[in-house]
């Protein structure tokens, strides 16, 4: 169950979006950014007011990569497993992230800290193996400078 | 007098520590009590000297790369300021062979102006298409497209004048013009660098096209993975709109345009022009059966112009200085330039533009520098993720969407992705299907069910289960997912998993018959 704020926030985002033509991606968009992820509730509301049924709003959601409907750690890391990165070692990144994490793809650390994700390129391709945190990219990532980002997002201290 | 100081804002640059260059460089600069103004450029697409740092002295501007931030305090001891010499000192960029021996047409201001400036834009040319386009009727527009043999550059090559007829003919109430700027494909950074360097240059093109079809929306479908271009997109969007080049009133002709910026949510398929109308009217990007094209039956059911982003930054020049201009350019029915995009295992990666024609060979050794890691070259994907996986016996055939189509293989949004000897191509090939099912719009059976028995029948090759039946099972499942599918997701995948095994069956535990690989 959201609290009344996190509804109040979704039914403002809705209210402010609803009129857009294909309002349905900038309001989900808008409750992710807000709130951190789209929870559960929101579906109904966003049904009701662009006159979609829930399943259709559900489907939605879950069709896009990028919408997630549990909150995730603090930050979110994300590492490329295409090609370009894959010619530069991305394999290998990619399981030291899981091993050094604790966590496969999808799963969030037990400190709350980081949320791994896979993603299928970040457009950095001239400068592979690359990763996503948060909406910084860093690129040329071995196994060394993984570590290092990681250390300094534990080490930054978290707004309360 | 105030020096200007240049470090580039454009993703890559800031993935390799840009921002910390930025904010040193004001730091020493307040430090010392010296007066300078920071422009945050485009790169120069020459990401090997990224951070690039560039000073503009009176013997032009000088270059120094790649600088990280504890660098900083010692150019300034060197009087970089001055052009002075540093170990990183490079020279003036337009000096560099690798950047000299280029046609920059669609990229002439990226890295050189500051993204966001109008006075910039307009002094490099910005607006020269835009004007003329408006003094003539869209049919002229139109027809100077299509003389200047521009193709679709987002992969598929369709004459982009011919599409804009098409919408320009259909009669309706209300049309659009849409830029995908959906640019998934790995290896492929060439929308980005120029939305992030050089925005007008898109929102012009895509200005033009509106006046010469009488659209009067657009949109910018944009991928979630590129926040950095979104901020930039939106930025410009609005400088533009205030200044009157986008609006009610374009630059005064009584035609009116609005452009926005769509945010797309990490789905390849969106790529996909009627599945990234689907996800701008927001449903589930879902593939639509063709016919009806959406040149006649597009967004909202309306006539809608579709084109990459580098087709849209194509035109202004073509209409600024004329289709034969940019028809001069290339080779056969590739016309024109084309960004190339030289990454992965490459010593020298970035950006390229140049006449269609020039060979991967040229692209790999004499712009790439050979492999990063000094190990020979093996393979080279180009074309993206549906594009074949190329052999060093293929690397002199030219450049040309058709020359490439006739060694099976595609030029696509010009990536290139080199290998080094390491590589695992049965591997490459197995992910290449995986991609297929994670992506898979769901909506055919071959591309939704042809995928996941692809990684399948792959592991059982790999494991030498069955090999001989299970590589002819393969190439009928190939087949079926080519000739089947709905769109390219899954009527292509089969290309980089066929090439695979045409060149590298060593890979897959079968001996080469011969040594017939060239085409």
């Amino acid at each position: 169950m959201a609290d009344e704020t996190t509804a109040e926030t979704i039914r403002r985002i809705v209210e402010d979006r609803r009129t857009l033509p294909g309002a349905l991606l900038p309001i989900l968009h808008a409750i992710q950014d807000e709130i951190g992820w789209v929870p559960d509730d929101a579906v109904p509301t966003i049904a009701t007011a662009l006159h979609l049924s829930r399943a259709e709003v559900h489907g939605v959601i879950s069709f896009y990569h990028h919408f997630r409907t549990r909150p995730a750690g603090r930050h979110v890391v994300q590492v490329c497993r295409a090609e370009s990165c894959r010619s530069m070692g991305a394999m290998a990144l990619e399981e030291h992230a899981k091993a050094s994490l604790g966590v496969d793809f999808h799963e969030t650390t037990g400190d709350g800290a980081v949320t791994l994700e896979p993603v299928y390129c970040l457009g950095n391709c001239a400068c592979s193996p690359s990763i996503r945190i948060d909406d910084e990219i860093v690129g040329r990532v071995d196994a060394k400078r993984f570590d290092a980002e990681i250390a300094a997002l534990r080490a930054a201290k978290e707004p309360a | 007098m105030s020096t200007r100081i240049y470090v580039p804002i454009d993703s890559t640059a800031l993935s390799l520590g840009a921002e910390r260059v930025a904010r040193a460089i004001a730091a020493e600069a307040a430090k010392r009590g010296l007066d300078v103004t920071l422009v945050r450029n485009g790169s120069r697409g020459m990401f090997w000297l990224e951070p690039l740092v560039e000073v503009e002295t009176p013997a032009g501007r000088v270059a120094y790369g790649p600088v990280q931030a504890d660098d900083v305090s010692g150019l300034f001891e060197a009087d970089f300021l001055a052009g002075a010499a540093h170990p990183l000192a490079i020279g003036c960029v337009k000096d560099q062979p690798w950047f000299a021996g280029q046609q920059r047409l669609t990229f002439s201001r990226v890295g050189l102006t500051d993204p966001l400036s109008l006075d910039d834009y307009r002094s490099y040319g910005g607006f020269e298409g835009l004007t003329r386009a408006l003094a003539q009727a869209g049919a002229d527009t139109v027809a100077q497209v299509t003389d200047s043999g521009l193709r679709g550059r987002g992969g598929a090559a369709f004459p982009t004048g011919i599409k804009w007829r098409t919408v320009a003919d259909a009669s309706a109430d209300r049309k659009y013009v849409v830029c995908n700027a959906d640019e998934g494909d790995s290896g492929t950074f060439s929308d980005r660098m120029l939305m992030e360097g050089d925005p007008y240059c898109l929102i012009e093109g895509m200005t033009i096209a509106a006046v010469a079809v009488g659209a009067t929306q657009g949109y910018i479908y944009l991928r979630s993975e590129y926040p950095h271009a979104f901020r930039t997109l939106q930025a410009a969007i609005s400088c533009a709109r205030d200044a009157g080049y986008l609006g009610s009133n374009v630059m005064s002709s009584g035609k009116a345009f609005e452009l926005e910026v769509r945010m797309g949510a990490g789905a390849y398929i969106c790529g996909e022009e009627t599945s990234m109308l689907e996800s701008l009217e927001g449903k589930r990007g879902t593939v639509r059966a063709k016919p009806p094209l959406p040149a006649i039956a597009g967004l909202f059911g309306k006539p809608t112009v579709i084109n990459n982003v580098m087709s849209f930054a194509s035109v202004p020049v073509i209409l600024a200085r004329g289709a034969a201009f940019y028809r001069d350019y290339g080779m056969g029915r590739s016309r024109g330039t084309l960004p190339f995009q030289l990454a992965g295992n490459l010593k020298r990666t970035g950006l390229v533009e140049c006449a269609f024609g020039l060979t991967l060979r040229e692209l790999l050794y004499d712009y790439g520098g050979g492999s990063a890691s000094g190990r020979p070259i093996r393979a080279v994907q180009v074309g993206g993720p549906l594009g074949a996986y190329v052999p060093e016996s293929q690397f002199d055939v030219p450049l040309d969407y058709e020359a490439y189509v006739g060694i099976g293989a595609m030029i696509g949004h010009g990536g290139i992705v080199a290998f080094d000897d390491t590589v695992d191509i049965a591997g490459m090939a197995r992910y290449a299907m995986e991609f297929c099912a994670v992506e898979s719009c769901g909506k055919c059976t071959p591309c939704r069910i042809g995928s996941t028995r692809g990684v399948e029948v792959i592991d059982r090759i790999i494991a030498g289960e069955e090999r001989g039946k299970n590589i002819a099972l393969l190439g009928s499942l190939c087949d079926t997912m080519l000739a089947g599918s709905l769109c390219a997701l899954g009527g292509m995948a089969p290309y980089p998993v066929q090439s695979a095994l045409k060149h590298f069956p060593e890979d897959f535990g079968v001996p080469r018959a011969n040594d017939q690989a060239a085409a």
